[in-house]
This record gives C-alpha cells, structure tokens and sequence, in this order.
C-alpha cells in the first residue's frame, strides 16, 4: 500500500522523470503529465484513484490556473499542490480562489513536498470518509 | 549639450520676435488703413469746406464793394446831369451841392471839381486850394477825357494823401467837360480792412499792374510782384472768372509758410479784392485733428509695441516651458518603458533559469536518495559526495531566491501611487546597492527616522529617484573610496531624505546646470544626463522639492522634500467639540 496516489503535472520531462523516481522510493504511486490535457485524460482514465495532483502553473497551451479549474470542477475531492516558479501571492491567492490546496515555489525540498503532499491525501481522506459517513447516515435513515 | 541648448535659445529668440512681429504688423495695419482712410475723407471734406468758406466770404465782399464803387459812380452821374456847367462853373454852387451830398452820404465824397477840356480846374468845392489846378498833364485826366464815365486808381496826385476819382464827361456847346468827384480813401480802406478771419487772414485790393489801392498791411509780401502776378494769371488763366467765382492760389513764400490767395475780381476786372491767409491759420482745426490723431497713433503705437512685446514675451516663455516639460515627460516615458523592458527580461530570464535550476536540485536530491542505499553507504567518499550534493542544492535555492528577487523588482515597474514607508523602500534599495558599493570601497551608513509617517507616492518613481541619487553619489566617490550617509526626518508637513556623499563635490558653473535634461560630466557612453532631470521631473511632480549642496573636493549633498499626504497628518487634538 502506498502513500498515496499522485499525479505530477510539469511540461519539464526531465523534472518530471527525477521527481517521479524520488516520489516513488518515498513510497508514492505517482503517475506524470506533460500538459494540461494530459494530466485531464489521466484523470478521466482511473479518476477516483488519484489523490493529490502535483501542479506547475506555467506550462505552454493550457497553464497550471485553466487545468486546475478545470480538475476542480470534474473531480472536486481531488487535492491539488501548487508548484509556482515565482512566489507572488498574487497567484497564490489566485491559485487558492480555485481550490488548490496549497503552493510551493520551484525548485523546492522534497521534505517540504512530502509533507504537503501528506496533508493533502490525509485531507482528502477525511472529506471521502465525511462523504462516506454523510451517505450512510443517509441511507440508515431511509431504512428506519 | 551646449550648441544644443544655443540652438533651442535661437529657436525661442526667432519665435519671440516673429510673434512680435506679427502681433505688431497685424495691429498696425488695420489701425494704419483705418487712420488713413478717415483722414483722407476728413481732410478732403474739410478743405472743400474751408474752401467753399473762403470763397463765399470774398464774393460777399467784392460784391459789396463793388456795389459801393457803383453806388459812388451813380451818385456822381447823376450830379454831373442834375446841373448845367455854367451853375457849376460856380464856386460857391458847387460849394453848396457839396455840402448837401456830404449831408445825404456822409463825408464820403471828399471834394469836387469841374475841369474843361484843356484840363483846367474851373471850379473846386473841398478842404483843399485846389482852385486853378491844371490836370492836363495828370494819366487821370486823359482816360476820363475819353470816356463818359472814369473811375481812377488810388493816386497821390497834387495834394499829396492817397485818394481816388470818379469823372463824369459831360458836353458844353460841344465841348468836353468834367465832373470830378473824390473819393474818401479812409472810408474805402476800412471797408476792406474789415475783412479779417483768424489771426491772419486778411484783405486787400490791388489794380492790375499790382499797386496798392487799399494800405499796406505788415503781413504782406514785401514783393508786390507777386500779387500782380497772381492776378494777371488769374485773367489770363481762366477768364471766365471775369464773372465773378473767386480764385485760389497758394504757394510757399519764403518764410516756409504755405500762404493762401482768394481773389475776386473788382471794377470790371481792373482790381482784385485778394484775401491772404496763412494755410496754418486758415485749416487750423484740421492740422489741431491732425496733431490729435497723430498723438492717438503714437500712443497706440507704443501700446501695441509694449502689448507685443509682452504677448511675444510670454507666450514664447510658456512655450519653452510646455516643450520642457514635454521632453522631461518623454524622458520619462522612455526611461519607464525602458524599465519595463528590463523588467520583462528580467521576469523572462527569472522563469526560464528557474525550471532548469528547479532540475538540477532534483537531480541531486534524487543522487542523495540512492545515497541512502546500502550499497553506497560503505563507499569511502560518502562524506565528500553528501557534503558536495548538499551544496548543489543549496546553490541551487540560491539561485531561486535571485531569481525571485529579479522578479519582484521587474514586477514593480509601474506608476502607481501607495501609501509606502520610505524608511523600508532606502533600505532594500540600500541591500541591493551595496554590492556595487564595495566594489567602488564605498560604505553606505543609514540613519532613518522611525516614526515617519507614510508617503503617497508612486513606489517606482521615488526608487528610480533613490537608485539615480545613490549611483551619482558612488560615482561621485573617486577610487580611494568614501563614504554616503543617507538621512530621513519630518519637518512640519514635509518628510525629508538627504543622501550625502564624500566625493568630488560640484564645480559652481555645474551646479545651475544639473538638473537640466542632457547634462551630464560623465564620459560619452557612461552617463545620459537624464537621471538628475528625471528625478527634478518626479519629484516636482509629486509637490516635493529637490535641493543640492556642493563643496568641491568635499562632497555633495541632495536633500529631497515630499510632502506628508493628507491622510498621514496628525489629527488635531481637540475633544472638546466635534462639528461634522
């Protein structure tokens, strides 16, 4: 059992091979995206099984602020990290109006990563089991 | 930057005189054409009226004396046919009709005579002893002798006073004979001496070869040719004047006055009733209109001059201070597009190293990882590749933090106005100049006032002014190195900073010259000479005020005065009332 399921989006292949490589031997199943529409085709083949998306925000055709909306909207449990090469809190702050759930500047400690990235799913976690809870109460008081 | 600053002073000297010279041209013209044309219709006007003036009253006069002459001729005709020659041959008859004509007319019929043919007086009734008088000789007695009536020139004659006959022919058993009567000269001469208007017009009459018959006046031409020559042009000239329209003349007499002749024909044409005046006199409310109007022109000339002038003047001013203010704007605008640029670059650059770097650190980090194996763990250099990799990541984060540093400068490129402290914006100015300082052995020392209330300013621009400032001050400082102090404090309503150095000072002659755009002292290349303008422009822009100090060989002084946005100042202390 892994840590988590990852989706690590970045139209750098060779950031994306290397973080893959450290991420997996810190025990993560992580799937990678060259772009946007990669990362939503991933998402549309085995959705429910990603748990945190790994997302850079400037990427060339769809950006990192369009693909998150766009995750948001289909998959809303689906936690998303920020990677932002320049730290503004112009596009932090855009970055949270869209859900994301946190953001990291570029290039960053893999610690830091893990650990965010373990806040994530273990919030994401919690907001299934709620959702699981919330739908049993529902059908335990339909059954009385 | 001299020849250039010459060529701008020509520019704005040609475009001061042409305004002045239009100003001027445009404002005399009309007022020229309009003075001319008004003085035309007025002169011509009132000359023709003065003219018509002058020409009835001659008429009048000529008409009135010749009346009197006619008047005179037919009193004596008819006392020549009222009486028979033997009852005039009589001398105390004659005596007698004397009287009685000196009673119904006065006295002016002085005396009275009958001469026979051969010219011997026969009989005399006057103040004179005239009895026995023999005029055979005399021109008088020969015309008259030839006709019925003769009227004479004035003439001494025998008795020595200035005087004129009137003879009647008349025939005694066919034998010519004359009645003689005198005229009073003294009764014709005022008649005529009447005649006066102005200060010098007056009348006389002259016969035909230009004799007096009236007295001399002082005010005429001691040349008397010169009436005989007017009137003999007059006949000659146009004879229909015979009738009776008076003449004019004039001419320049030798005393440089223009004089006016009017003359009317006398006695069939054998006198002339001639007025004079002087053309001064005559048209005196015409040259008085024109001394006015002369006066009006010239203080209006000197009121369009003094305008001119002042318009040229002030426009030309506002013009060099519009084209001024639009070069430091350009400048401006250049300068921020410039910064803009780099800022772009700069964000460009920033992102594109950044990924590469973001790389390398996996890289490493990913190198470490495997490090953490077994097999690795014994190798003998473990330290040394764990000390090395640790490094690479750290150069690595590095770079990241110069990246975003670039970054955030590029991003505040903009002409916002925020309310900052200017205490924080010296000192990360001074952080990031303080590299470049070293290099030039250059030691910045800050001493910031704390309690400075915000400004209400644009961030960049007072950066562009700090940054422009501090660099001047370094490059100031010659190699051996120095030192800048910069300063903030409040004064009242202003927030001061000042950013003094220990370099080479500015000369005098400099000094004025400084914050003109171009000027500059540094090498072709090195220096634009537009920092200290740019910096005038922001920061009398923003109500502030930029003062320098130099001494040479000691060092510069520039203080900086902003104003304390209204917001920022302090609220008065009065709890006593509140009025909203």
């Amino acid at each position: 059992m892994s840590n988590a399921n990852l989706l690590l989006v970045d139209d750098e292949t060779a950031f994306l091979d290397t973080m893959k490589k450290r991420l997996s031997k810190r025990d993560f199943n992580v799937k990678t995206a060259d772009s946007g529409m990669a990362a939503l085709d991933i998402l549309r083949e085995n959705g429910h099984q990603t748990e945190v998306v790994i997302l850079d925000v400037k990427m060339p055709g769809m950006d990192g602020i369009e693909t998150l909306s766009e995750i948001k909207r289909k998959y809303p449990l689906v936690e998303v990290i920020m990677l932002t090469g320049h730290a503004t809190v112009a596009s932090a702050i855009e970055g949270m109006k869209h859900g994301a759930y946190d953001y990291l500047m570029k290039p960053c400690e893999i610690d830091n990563l893990v650990e965010k990235v373990m806040e994530a799913s273990a919030k994401k976690r919690r907001h299934e089991q709620k959702i699981i809870e919330a739908r049993m109460k529902e059908i335990t008081q339909r059954m009385a | 930057m001299d020849s250039k600053a010459g060529v701008r002073a020509d520019y704005y000297k040609s475009l001061k005189r042409n305004i002045f010279i239009a100003v001027v041209i445009v404002s005399f013209i009309p007022l020229l054409i309009f003075g001319g044309i008004i003085r035309y219709v007025f002169q011509t006007s009132y000359t023709d009226r003065v003219r018509a003036h002058l020409a009835t009253m001659v008429k009048k006069h000529a008409l009135e004396i010749d009346t009197f002459l006619t008047e005179r001729q037919a009193n004596i005709v008819s006392l020549a046919c009222a009486y028979t020659y033997e009852q005039y041959a009589d001398n105390t008859f004659l005596k007698e009709v004397l009287g009685r004509i000196q009673n119904a007319y006065g006295a002016v019929i002085t005396d009275l005579g009958i001469i026979n043919e051969n010219g011997e007086q026969i009989s005399y009734a006057g103040p004179f002893q005239l009895e026995d008088a023999n005029y055979s000789d005399s021109e008088w007695f020969r015309h008259a002798i030839s006709s019925d009536i003769y009227t004479s020139d004035v003439f001494m004659g025998l008795r020595g006073q200035p005087h004129f006959i009137v003879a009647v022919r008349s025939y005694e058993n066919g034998k010519p004979w004359l009645f003689r009567a005198t005229i009073d000269f003294r009764a014709f001469n005022d008649l005529v001496q009447s005649i006066h208007m102005g200060e010098t017009g007056f009348a006389f009459i002259i016969n035909r070869d230009g004799e007096m018959q009236t007295d001399f006046s002082p005010r005429m031409e001691a040349d008397v040719n010169r009436y005989s020559k007017i009137f003999t042009q007059t006949i000659t000239d146009s004879p229909a004047l015979l009738s009776d329209e008076p003449l004019f003349d004039s001419f320049e007499s030798g005393t440089e006055k223009e004089i006016i002749y009017v003359a009317g024909l006398l006695k069939k044409g054998e006198w002339a009733l001639i007025f004079q005046q002087d053309h001064r006199d005559a048209y005196s409310n015409l040259y008085q209109a024109r001394r006015v109007a002369l006066l009006t022109l010239v203080l209006g000339g000197i009121s369009i001059i003094l305008m001119a002038f002042w318009v040229s003047r002030h426009t030309a001013i506002r013009i060099a201070e519009a084209d001024k203010e639009k070069e430091i704007m350009n400048r401006q605008v250049i300068q921020s597009g410039h910064l803009a640029s780099i800022g772009m670059l700069a964000a460009g650059i920033a992102h594109e190293i950044n990924n590469p770097v973001a790389i390398m650190v996996e890289e490493a980090g990913w190198i470490e990882d495997l490090m953490e194996d077994e097999e690795f763990q014994e190798s003998e250099n473990l330290a040394e590749f764990t000390r090395a990799l640790g490094q690479i990541r750290k150069q690595g984060l590095r770079c990241r933090d110069i990246t975003h540093k670039l970054l955030s400068f590029a991003r505040r490129s903009d002409q916002r106005i925020q309310f900052f402290n200017i205490n924080d914006l010296i000192r990360e100015i001074a952080e990031l100049i303080a590299q470049h300082a070293r290099y030039n052995n250059v030691t910045i020392t800050l001493k910031l006032n704390e309690n400075l209330p915000h400004i209400e300013a644009s961030q960049t621009e007072v950066e562009q002014v700090l940054f422009n400032l501090i660099n001047n001050a370094i490059d100031a400082i010659d190699k051996k190195g120095g030192h800048i102090r910069i300063r903030t404090w409040q004064d009242g309503g202003m927030i001061r900073f000042d950013i003094q150095d220990t370099g080479s000072g500015i000369p005098g002659s400099d000094l004025e010259h400084i914050f003109d755009p171009f000027f500059t002292t540094k090498p072709v290349g090195v220096g634009t000479g537009l920092g200290l303008s740019i910096c005038y422009g922001i920061v009398k822009k923003m109500d502030g005020d930029i003062i320098v100090e130099s001494t040479v060989g000691k060092g510069s002084r520039f203080e900086i005065r902003l104003p304390v946005p209204e917001a920022e100042m302090e609220p008065e202390q009065d709890w006593g009332v509140n009025i909203y």
